[in-house]
């Protein structure tokens, strides 16, 4: 069994969940991985200041679009506010999985980019490792 | 036809190659990236610091004599190497900075609106950028020749470009660091000179694997670094035209660099010295004079057929595999020893990463040849590129673990 290549990261992979277009949508933002030149985009519609549904669009390797169709599953729903706050643990505890360091920006691609799109600003999430 | 098979190895010369992940030898195909060094490489730099280390260019006492004589000394056999004068082979730190001492001393005092400086679409980032801040800051325009689907330039659009006579710079890599081409230097700079334009070439990815005569090629700039051709890091050469390198200002400023200093002004040092400021990376070059020899006892053109013919076995053993997507001219004639490759359903970086647990090194990337990918269709691409170290059980390697990636991915 890989320690990486799990079956769920794999099938979210290669059946992303909230993926594609929102229409209409109220925020929406772009960002790059610069490693790969990987990107991913996302577009959010808000209701009562919670995440009423989003969706991302892009490519990427599969621990960057599994992370976001892992990701997009538990951020609907959620607080923006609340959404705006989480960091690296919280995105890496869900994977579950051991992320290198050099992979560690593909897994955090998605909530950088959710970043963006909340607070206008696309800061690389930290985590009490950093 | 029967050919006498130009096989090198020389893996034993690699002590890194000694080393296994898991029991799994290593497998190193990133040498476009840099290339793993000879013992005798090691043992230069090691000698260097242990027995001779002084500063040079000023020091009167033997020490200091023989660190000069060893970085000079190195300069002459590096000149030789690739057909180029002493005076005129200057010390950089990579082909990065050889580039923008030429878009920053020639460039700059040199273009200006109505002027045009040309490159393509398959150089590296390092082969764009500068020449996007130097046509930005003088008002020039910037153009690029396309790569069209068999990864090759065409000479017909070079010479419709340079008939509108505003090309001031032709700036063309040699070979491709993605493709692999081989482009057709000596041409571009007889048709540029033709019209008036200067030539720099990018020779990254050629001097490493290839016989390069600058002499011969004519090119008013070529550039290239000491790490991807077995050398150290942080020494790379930049050959370039006397009279040029007379009338330009310098690059950078500071010790070493002038003739004299006084409140107000200061003179310039003669060539090569005046575009080497501040202490120089003195042990890097002698390692690289080191390399130079090593590579010239193997024989650029037995170097060259080696890597041909590794590149004829990757292109046969990848094209057999089923999803898989290779880029770049179809015949190992007319490309260097790297092969950028793209599997259906898995992306470069998780190939790489997959390929890594074998110990089989490739590289993931865009390879800073974004705008190349752009026309590729494709974000990144996975890339295997040779050395001479290398040897066809490493294809071997390599088509076996894209095997078992594609059976994760499955």
């Amino acid at each position: 069994m890989d320690d990486l290549y799990r079956d769920f990261i794999l099938e979210h992979y290669k059946r992303p969940r909230n993926f594609g277009e929102l229409d209409p949508h109220d925020l929406d933002a772009h960002e790059y991985n610069p490693l790969c030149g990987d990107e991913l985009g996302i577009q959010i519609r808000l209701a009562d200041g919670r995440i009423e549904d989003l969706r991302f669009n892009g490519h990427g390797c599969a621990i960057s679009q599994a992370a976001a169709s892992i990701a997009s599953e538990e951020l609907i729903g959620m607080p923006a506010d609340e959404a705006a706050a989480l960091d690296a643990d919280w995105m890496l505890e869900l994977l579950g999985i051991d992320i290198s360091a050099t992979r560690r920006k593909c897994a955090l691609l998605s909530l950088k980019v959710l970043r963006h799109a909340l607070t206008g600003e696309g800061t690389w999430p930290v985590g009490a490792a950093d | 036809m029967a050919s006498v098979s130009a096989e090198l190895d020389v893996r034993a010369d690699f002590p890194i190659l000694r080393r296994e992940l898991d029991g799994k030898r290593l497998v190193y195909l990133d040498s476009s990236s840099t290339s793993q060094k000879p013992e005798q490489v090691l043992a230069a730099l090691d000698d260097y610091y242990r027995n001779h280390n002084a500063n040079i260019h000023r020091g009167v006492y033997p020490l200091a004599q023989e660190a000069d004589a060893l970085f000079e000394g190195a300069r002459e056999r590096i000149a030789a190497f690739t057909g180029g004068r002493p005076r005129t082979t200057i010390f950089t730190r990579n082909v990065t900075d050889a580039i923008n001492l030429v878009a920053y001393s020639w460039a700059r005092t040199n273009l200006a609106g109505g002027d045009a400086v040309l490159i393509t679409e398959m150089e590296h980032h390092s082969n764009i950028v500068p020449w996007q801040l130097a046509t930005q800051a003088t008002g020039a325009a910037l153009r690029y020749l396309d790569v069209d689907d068999a990864g090759m330039l065409s000479l017909e659009q070079l010479d419709a470009e340079l008939a509108r006579g505003d090309i001031r710079l032709v700036a063309v890599t040699h070979v491709s660091n993605v493709l692999g081409t081989i482009n057709p230097v000596e041409e571009i700079v007889r048709r540029a000179h033709a019209a008036g334009a200067l030539v720099l070439i990018d020779g990254a990815q050629a001097v490493p694997q290839m016989a390069v005569d600058v002499n011969g090629i004519g090119a008013d700039f070529y550039a290239w670094t000491g790490h991807k051709a077995l050398g150290p890091t942080g020494v790379g050469v930049l050959h370039a035209d006397a009279s040029l390198l007379e009338a330009m200002p310098p690059f950078l400023a500071g010790g070493d660099m002038i003739a004299s200093v006084t409140r107000e002004r200061s003179s310039w040092n003669e060539l090569p010295w005046k575009f080497e400021a501040g202490t120089s990376m003195i042990a890097q070059a002698i390692g690289l004079g080191a390399a130079v020899d090593y590579l010239a006892t193997l024989g650029m053109d037995r170097v060259r057929m080696h890597e041909r013919e590794l590149t004829a076995y990757a292109l046969e053993r990848l094209t057999e595999l089923p999803g898989i997507r290779t880029f770049g001219p179809p015949s190992a004639d007319d490309r260097g020893g790297v092969v950028s490759f793209a599997l259906e359903g898995i992306h470069p970086h998780d190939v790489a990463e997959l390929l890594g647990r074998e110990n089989v090194c490739v590289r993931a990337s865009h390879h800073c040849a974004q705008p190349l990918m752009a026309k590729l269709g494709v974000a990144a691409t996975a890339r295997a590129s040779f050395g001479p170290y290398n040897v066809r059980e490493d294809v071997d390697a390599l088509v076996a673990a894209i095997t078992k990636a594609q059976a994760v991915f499955a």
